[in-house]
């Protein structure tokens, strides 16, 4: 039972409701954008390899040691663009995980305040520049430098391409390693200056081993950058696909090669257009099984403290 | 009433029979956080075998005062000493800018407020001090931290998981860990920051029984936010206010006749 | 050997491992130097290459076969363009994710699977946001090889970081605030629209910004969508001389942008052309170094200033 003077409050007051809602709503599509987003890269590259896959069979894609989509004598052996993203990874990653382990201890435990403070947002600077210029870099000061030291290499190589990409990793490694050791609480740190630990003993047997899963995360990040970094293979690798772990040849990658086909002028629906889906699965997976580690990694070693 | 209970626990115990040795003298000890002077002028004899406690209200300085012995304060910038704390028999002062702090915390060991064992095993976290120190055979280690366990009243409960995660252990057992891992290394006194204020009672008094044990090994100067702690653990007893050293003495005589008003004031529980 | 005991084997032990204290920071401080070193090396090489061909022309030609007519301007101004779609998707949807996440989002699997999707897509190579964005927007949604797909592709790839600096924020303000205002009556909406968003826009500027000066760098996925390297023509003006003043023809116009050009000059052999691309890409350097380099200041001096 309502008098006459509340029915208008009560319209209001559904009115507000309504509102409130439909803004909920809209700001519910807004955060499902990013599941869209997963779905879509699933859908695509699976959808574009199904056809591809069709035509070519997976042991063929998995076992050929060559990669020629685009020649006449078409071969599709995917270890061929595997074997430069492996190669120019693992250089970047024997740069990018001892150099920033190494800044991460060294700013946690060792710098005082005020050089803390200033490295920080100055490794921020370094991975914020494009990658593009890395590559420009690695190119035309780096490759000359190295063929200074080593005539024979050629002007594109892997080797220069992944010590640039190792520097380009160094903050992903050394910021992410840095947070998990700072969040060790000082009291662990205490215990073991108490034992009479110096600073070298304590980081190394007390904090890097109760950061070790934050210290984890940082590594998976910095080995998927590495692996789907393109820019500065495409420029600075070379883009002929070579089955080659010599880090002193030129070699495509799955990335560069995509970039490679793009900038020609592939047909829509061409097998020469599904291969670039299939390599993009192929990258999507690795990184996959990448985050999969990490996240079993951080389980696994999950902080107590 | 709080006294009462306090003043039979005293009395009860029998007094320390052994002539008075000094282990460790604190005289004229200021300590500054930057420009702010926590502590006051301090002058504090402990005895070899004895536990001497430090009690006061919270923020009065005590555990800044205990982490004096061991230079903690020096891990962190803008800290200062004056003063000096003189370790015996050497003779040498702990503060004297010319001693690695390092070197004192190897002779020294503490104990803090919330067990910290460290993301190792059992059998890891006690061998760490010896292993800091140099000691390489096994053999040796297996020894030295089983007496350490053993010492600790810990033995027994963990002989047969040595190799597991001390964060497996409950929070009085990893308190103990932590007092077989101070003790392994033969320390020459041990420091005890508030060792029972994160655990239940029945850990409480465990660990109360253990230090009353250990002082026939080693000497031990322990603070506690607990009046009736100090009363059941120590034989001298200190109570500070504000950064000041109020009144020193006798557990009992302490806590019986206090001579100062402000320190009968706090342990008849009319303050703090 | 025997652990150590007396006062001297005490002190030799502590002087070698203090040597090792030593040797690690000296360690950490080259370490950090090379990574100071390939930066400052990096600048200069691109200043000493590029800077000699800064000047107004530069800005203002197309690009050319001739090295020294060649310009940057169809390429940054096809960036501005990109860039103003990217942000017009980008910045709603990031905020809008965000404020969802922190302030409405029940706790379910719903909540849960959207959190792990945007950690896990901050980690996707950009090269497939690239191949996302050939298969749906060029193909599926017929948007073609334009000034829209791109924006739209930068704009997801950015929308990670966008979402977790708003958060970030959202989180540093303190519950006292949201119940000061629901307790004078406010709605939920109210409370963010009035509150919430604005206590917290300095941090999601932070994070728009760095999300743009990355955006503004990436050039794998706006070559996978097709950008073409050689334009030289520019997209229909937005803005017209007749009514309704407005124009949304540049949206579908083929385009190019500054890390394409500089790409494009970087794969041509002659000597000319890689001081083209040297320019650009100091061009480039200096303009995400600034944008970072004020979102950053921005994060300071707001750690600084605000204390709740």
């Amino acid at each position: 039972m309502f008098t006459q003077a509340q029915s208008p409050r009560l319209a209001q007051r559904r009115a507000r409701v309504l509102k409130e809602r439909a803004i909920e709503m809209v700001l519910f599509l807004a955060a499902l954008v990013s599941v869209f987003t997963t779905v879509g890269i699933v859908y695509i590259l699976v959808k574009e390899s199904v056809v591809f896959f069709q035509q070519v069979s997976i042991v063929a894609f998995l076992t050929d040691t060559q990669w020629t989509p685009l020649f006449d004598d078409q071969h599709f052996g995917i270890m061929v663009l595997l074997s430069g993203t492996l190669t120019s990874s693992v250089v970047a990653l024997a740069i990018a995980i001892p150099l920033g382990t190494i800044i991460a201890i060294y700013l946690s435990e060792f710098a005082p305040f005020k050089l803390r403070e200033i490295a920080k947002p100055f490794l921020e600077l370094l991975a914020g520049v494009p990658t593009i210029v890395y590559g420009f870099f690695a190119l035309l000061f780096v490759t000359p430098i190295l063929q200074w030291f080593y005539p024979e290499l050629p002007g594109f190589n892997l080797l220069s391409a992944g010590i640039v990409m190792g520097v380009m990793i160094i903050p992903y490694v050394s910021s992410i390693s840095e947070d998990a050791m700072r969040a060790v609480p000082m009291n662990l740190r205490e215990g073991s200056y108490a034992m009479g630990a110096t600073r070298f003993q304590t980081a190394v047997k007390v904090v890097v081993p109760a950061a070790f899963s934050g210290i984890a995360s940082a590594y998976i990040l910095g080995i998927s950058r590495a692996v789907g970094e393109t820019m500065i293979l495409a420029v600075a690798a070379g883009m002929q696909p070579n089955l080659t772990f010599n880090p002193l040849e030129p070699a495509a990658t799955i990335t560069s090669y995509i970039v490679q086909v793009a900038l020609g002028d592939l047909p829509h629906g061409s097998i020469g257009y599904q291969t670039i889906f299939a390599a993009g699965l192929t990258l999507m997976l690795f990184t996959f099984a990448c985050n999969i580690a990490g996240h079993v990694l951080r389980k696994r070693f999950r902080e107590t403290y | 009433m709080a006294t009462v209970s306090v003043a039979s626990s005293v009395e009860s115990r029998p007094q320390p029979s052994a002539p008075l040795v000094p282990k460790v003298k604190a005289s004229g000890l200021s300590f500054y956080y930057g420009a702010f002077r926590a502590l006051k002028e301090l002058d504090l004899v402990v005895h070899e075998n004895c536990v001497t406690a430090l009690i006061g209200p919270s923020g009065c300085g005590k555990s800044t005062f205990l982490r004096c012995f061991n230079r903690m304060h020096d891990l962190y910038p803008g800290n200062r000493y004056e003063g000096e704390i003189r370790l015996y028999p050497d003779d040498i002062n702990l503060l004297a800018p010319g001693v690695d702090p390092i070197e004192v915390r190897m002779r020294l060991s503490m104990v803090f407020q919330k067990p910290n064992p460290f993301p190792k095993s059992i059998f890891e976290n006690v061998a760490y001090g010896l292993r800091v120190r140099g000691e390489r055979s096994g053999r040796t280690l297996e020894g030295k931290v089983e007496a350490a366990l053993r010492d600790a009243a810990l033995w027994s409960e963990v002989k047969d998981r040595l190799h597991q995660l001390a964060f497996n252990l409950s929070g009085g057992q990893q308190q103990r860990l932590c007092i077989a891992r101070a003790l392994a290394t033969d320390p020459e006194l041990m420091l005890f920051d508030e060792p029972t204020s994160s655990l239940d009672p029945i850990a409480t008094a465990s660990i109360e029984e253990l230090i009353a044990d250990l002082k026939k090994k080693v000497t031990i100067l322990i603070v506690t936010h607990n009046m009736q702690q100090a009363a059941r653990v120590s034989d001298f007893t200190a109570y500070m206010y504000l950064g000041q050293l109020i009144e020193f003495g006798r557990t009992d005589e302490l806590f019986i006749k206090p001579k100062n008003k402000q320190t009968e004031d706090y342990i008849t529980g009319r303050f703090g | 050997m025997p652990y150590a005991r007396d006062l001297k084997s005490i002190r030799r032990l502590i002087a070698a491992h203090k040597r090792w204290d030593l040797v690690f920071a000296c360690c950490g401080v080259l370490a950090l130097m090379v990574g100071l070193l390939t930066f400052i090396a990096l600048f200069v090489d691109m200043a000493i290459d590029g800077v000699p061909r800064l000047n107004w022309d530069f800005f203002t030609n197309f690009p050319s076969r001739h090295a020294a007519q060649a310009g940057i301007l169809s390429a940054w101004v096809g960036s501005c363009l990109v860039m103003l779609v990217t942000a017009f998707v980008a910045v709603p949807l990031g905020v809008g994710a965000g404020l969802y996440l922190e302030e409405y989002a029940p706790k379910n699997w719903v909540t849960d699977v959207i959190e792990i999707n945007v950690t896990n897509l901050a980690g996707v190579p950009s090269i497939v946001y690239g191949l996302l964005a050939l298969g749906v927007f060029v193909y599926q949604f017929g948007f073609g090889q334009s000034i829209l797909s791109a924006g739209f592709t930068l704009a997801l790839l950015i929308l990670p970081v966008v979402i977790v600096a708003t958060r970030e924020a959202i989180r540093s303000i303190p519950v006292g605030i949201r119940e000061a205002a629901y307790a004078l009556g406010a709605t939920q909406w109210q409370v963010c629209k009035d509150h919430i968003i604005p206590y917290s826009s300095a941090g999601i500027l932070t994070g728009v910004i760095i999300g743009m000066a990355r955006a503004i760098g990436e050039t794998a996925p706006v070559i996978t969508i097709g950008a073409l390297t050689f334009i030289a023509f520019l997209p229909p003006s937005p803005i017209k001389a007749e009514p309704p003043f407005l124009s949304f023809e540049w949206l579908t116009s083929p385009f190019t942008v500054m890390p394409i050009q500089m790409f494009n000059w970087t794969s041509r052999p002659e000597a000319a052309f890689l001081q083209n691309a040297a320019a650009a890409g100091f061009v480039l350097v200096l303009l995400t170094l600034a944008m970072n380099g004020f979102a950053i200041w921005l994060r300071y001096r707001l750690r600084k200033n605000i204390k709740w």
